[in-house]
């Protein structure tokens, strides 16, 4: 079998893989790209673990193979701040205590992001539905909303 | 997983092509959010034709005549759309009801038709706005109303080589609007136990004159109900009038019993959801 050349703007930078015909955007960022960010959950687009922006619109990254991704800009958590200057949504994640095994943690930044850019103002039952998308089976949606609550009033304050 | 041959032709001729040469099974890729999960369980080689690059599949126009729906449009860019929600909120608040955020990023109303599952959210809605599809295949064009296009549980009319190239949706006349409601054991994020979608159009004093009532995950298809459309013509939507139609559609239903229901809560609760669904659409219509 003949693997694809794939060539993608991802967090910016443009970037260039092989892959098969049946991979997932998920099996490429993590293991040809070293994107390992970006998390194996169910794979089936119940939990975004793996949620990424495709074109600048959210998306389960399990659900999007790889040869779609050819001149595409993609976002995955590894854009969203860095190491020693956090992005106000990580910092408040951490503030909140919003994440236990972290598993979750890099889809929800990723989902949320994308909630604030489309919705700087969400009610907490709009920030609630919008990320219902987002599973956490570890530290409870309480602390989760919390942080993005305020993350939200704080980038509000920024603007 | 087996081995899979992607194409992404621009052009419906293209894909068209190749789906009606190919010398292996083929699948259409639109969103994906079906397709990808069943092709973990390929078992022979295939050729997936993604049809998003072909800029019609991926364009929805608003005009005097209707709405001309690309069948690949993700459901997030048809629910921001509020121009279209101003004119069909009913078929708008289906395509919301699918999936999460993320999944609303890349599916799509033509991938739920061709999908053609029996609780399809946005068919009874398509159905109840009297929605064509146009399907091409190397001999040409033909149109099909949605009521006639599926036909069984995961199965339509389109035949081997043939493309769901555009959907289209009438203006609705004057006085007209619709609503879709489903039942759910949930707030968010579940396949429907019984779903309703309803048209009417009402006169200047209020009497309906014209209504379409479909209802969804109680038969193997999504139901056009004309008896409950014709107890709500001539009426100006009483309860009693209500209840016929709720009873007529009750009556319509074949579902079956399974861990989200029984057939006695099926039957029961869709005529309830085509009251609400039928008065929420004559409030919208409202004169």
């Amino acid at each position: 079998m003949t693997k694809s050349h794939i060539t993608a703007t991802i967090n910016g930078d443009v970037r260039e893989f092989l892959c098969e015909p049946s991979d997932t955007l998920l099996q490429s960022l993590r293991d040809e790209l070293g994107l390992t960010g970006t998390k194996e959950g169910c794979g089936s687009g119940d939990c975004g673990a793996c949620s990424v922006t495709l074109n600048g619109r959210l998306v389960c990254s399990c659900l999007v193979l790889a040869v779609e991704v050819d001149g595409a800009e993609v976002g995955t958590v590894e854009g969203i701040g860095e190491p020693d200057k956090l992005h106000v949504i990580q910092q408040k994640f951490l503030e909140h205590a919003a994440l236990q095994c972290g598993i979750c943690t890099p889809g929800l930044i990723v989902s949320t992001k994308a909630l604030l850019e489309e919705n700087p103002a969400p009610t907490e039952e709009e920030a609630r539905y919008y990320l219902a998308g987002n599973l956490c089976r570890c530290t409870g949606y309480d602390k989760i909303i919390k942080a993005v609550m305020d993350a939200a009033e704080t980038m509000r304050g920024a603007a | 997983m087996v081995s899979v041959v992607f194409e992404a032709p621009d052009s419906i001729e293209g894909a068209v092509n190749l789906l009606a040469n190919s010398k292996i099974k083929t699948n259409v890729l639109a969103g994906g959010t079906d397709l990808i999960i069943q092709m973990q369980g390929f078992k022979e080689e295939r050729l997936v034709v993604d049809v998003k690059k072909i800029p019609s599949m991926m364009q929805a126009t608003l005009s005097d005549d209707g709405l001309s729906l690309g069948p690949s449009v993700p459901c997030a860019e048809l629910t921001a759309r509020e121009d279209i929600k101003d004119v069909y909120p009913g078929l708008v608040e289906s395509a919301y009801l699918i999936g999460s955020t993320q999944v609303q990023g890349r599916c799509s109303v033509g991938g739920n038709l061709c999908n053609s599952s029996p609780a399809a959210d946005t068919i009874p809605a398509l159905i109840a706005n009297n929605a064509q599809c146009v399907i091409v295949g190397l001999n040409g064009e033909r149109s099909v109303a949605a009521e006639d296009f599926v036909a069984g549980v995961g199965q339509n009319i389109m035949e081997k080589g043939e493309l769901l190239a555009k959907i289209n949706i009438p203006r609705p006349a004057a006085n007209t609007s619709d609503a879709y409601l489903r039942f759910i054991p949930r707030t968010e994020m579940d396949i429907a136990v019984a779903g309703a979608g309803v048209s009417i159009t009402l006169d200047a004093d209020g009497t309906c004159t014209a209504a379409r009532v479909v209802i969804g995950a109680v038969a193997i298809t999504a139901l056009l109900v004309p008896d409950a459309a014709a107890a709500l013509i001539g009426t100006k939507l009483d309860d009693g009038a209500l209840q016929a139609a709720a009873d007529a559609a009750s009556a319509a239903s074949k579902p079956i019993t399974d861990r989200r229901g029984t057939v006695e809560f099926r039957t029961h609760v869709v005529g309830v959801l085509v009251k609400r669904a039928a008065k929420i659409a004559a409030q919208r219509a409202g004169v």
